[in-house]
């Protein structure tokens, strides 16, 4: 059966307050924003977390209890099967503090799948999770980690007091197994994003710094560097709000809106699922509530990519945070420069 | 009234109102600078930081601190920038003691 759903009771956020509304700036400029071909079923296996990072756009933590069951997980499994979902990227909260998440990743695999996992490296060291980068080797997942900065000062800054540490000890063990090397076939990626309210620097450019700089210091490897922008949505909105620096970073987003940044949004080859099997656009839509426009199938076990496929995506200020500069995605950057 | 308001740096094309075209022109070159050449735009923008602390301009203090952290610099580094600034301005002054030394030997036995 299923559990009692704090979801329900949680109050929707405002959204944050823009000079611009974003479907008027994308008709501004003579673009649309529709759903292409669909490549990504994203998966958001709950809020629960072993970290409550201050940007944080789930508002994930270890206080929160929302978790997908082992039914929809099902649902998900028959979804990928019944349509040929190539790629699944699972995120959360932590999605390895998800009972079923082991499963979900082995059945995963076996359907053929890409499958990509959004993995906070801190988690490794929770009770049984020590054996994750030999799981993930198994299973050839991709496995992207979040490390904001190559210094202890600015993550820490972030995700928490000794988060910096302990993700260098798990960045040493993915790399020990394999992962990030060269030829070894074993993805990871990395994922930079501002620690404040600023816009993420040229993602080729900061790469070359990380690459360097935790190599010399820490003798890391790794695959690619993905820059994101912060989304002014949940725990970050709150932090723009509380140090007074909403209006001026919601300015920014919009002045630096870039139209070449709309064809690469992740939200036209992406749905996303949330813990009670209910589709949204993207994850970030996801934490404010917006779902998918009507008449579309709107739940995991109702999922019909050909009825998707025309769909208008739903859209709101936030939106500005993704077409920014050079644009920011799940995958970084969207376009070369800004 | 006060000086320096922090929303004045967003109001900085009203200052082309009575010469649009000098503003215009301005702006071009000082957009051009800032491109990437044979200097990348961080190097550009850790220059720009430098300057505007020789200058003690609040609002170009602001511009290219908020630059220099989207172009991928850190705060040692930005530290080391304005370092540089504050030495030459310093090194500037004390140069200039020179001056007041050949002042004095020119009229003392």
């Amino acid at each position: 059966m299923s559990r009692a759903l704090p979801i329900m009771q949680e109050k929707r956020q405002q959204l944050p307050r823009a000079t611009s509304d974003f479907d008027e700036k994308l008709a501004s400029h003579g673009v649309e924003l529709r759903a292409g071909t669909f490549e990504t079923l994203q998966v958001n296996v709950g809020k629960l977390c072993n970290q409550a990072c201050k940007h944080c756009h789930v508002d994930a933590s270890p206080a929160r209890t929302e978790i997908m069951t082992r039914e929809t997980v099902d649902q998900i499994l028959a979804a990928m099967r019944r349509f040929s979902i190539s790629t699944l990227d699972i995120t959360g909260g932590a999605p390895e503090l998800n009972p079923s998440f082991r499963y979900l990743v082995r059945e995963g695999r076996r359907l053929g799948g890409r499958v990509m996992v959004r993995h906070n490296l801190t988690v490794m060291f929770e009770p049984d999770q020590d054996d994750l980068p030999e799981f993930f080797r198994a299973h050839k997942v991709e496995v992207i980690s979040s490390l904001p900065y190559f210094l202890e000062q600015q993550t820490d800054a972030q995700r928490g007091r000794g988060v910096f540490e302990k993700s260098i000890e798990a960045l040493r063990r993915l790399n020990a197994v394999g992962y990030g090397l060269e030829r070894s076939g074993l993805t990871l990626n990395l994922v930079y994003n501002p620690v404040g309210a600023f816009l993420p620097p040229p993602q080729d450019s900061i790469e070359q710094d990380f690459r360097r700089e935790l190599l010399t210091r820490y003798g890391i490897s790794f695959n690619r560097l993905y820059t994101i922008t912060n989304m002014p949505i949940r725990r970050f909105l709150d932090y723009l709000r509380r140090s007074g620096n909403e209006e001026r970073y919601m300015h920014k987003l919009v002045k630096s809106f870039n139209p070449d940044t709309v064809e690469g949004l992740m939200c036209r080859t992406t749905l996303s699922v949330d813990w009670t099997g209910r589709l949204f656009d993207c994850d970030f839509n996801q934490m404010l509530d917006l779902r998918v426009a009507p008449g579309h199938p709107q739940t995991i076990s109702e999922l019909d990519p050909a009825k998707l496929a025309v769909r208008t995506i739903t859209t709101g200020t936030h939106c500005f945070g993704c077409t920014a500069g050079a644009g920011s995605s799940c995958g970084g950057a969207v376009t070369a420069s800004g | 009234m006060a000086y320096y308001e922090e929303d004045d740096l967003a109001r900085f094309s009203e200052v082309g109102k009575h010469r649009p075209d000098l503003f215009e022109k301005f702006m071009a070159w000082y957009q051009a600078c800032q491109e990437d050449g044979a200097l990348s735009r961080r190097e550009k923008a850790l220059i720009g930081l430098a300057v505007a602390h020789a200058l003690q301009c609040p609002y170009c203090i602001d511009a290219y601190s908020q630059s220099c952290l989207e172009s991928g610099s850190n705060m040692e580094q930005m530290t080391e920038a304005i370092h540089m600034a504050s030495a030459i301005r310093g090194g500037a002054s004390l140069i200039h003691g020179l001056q007041s030394h050949n002042s004095v030997n020119k009229v003392s036995m």
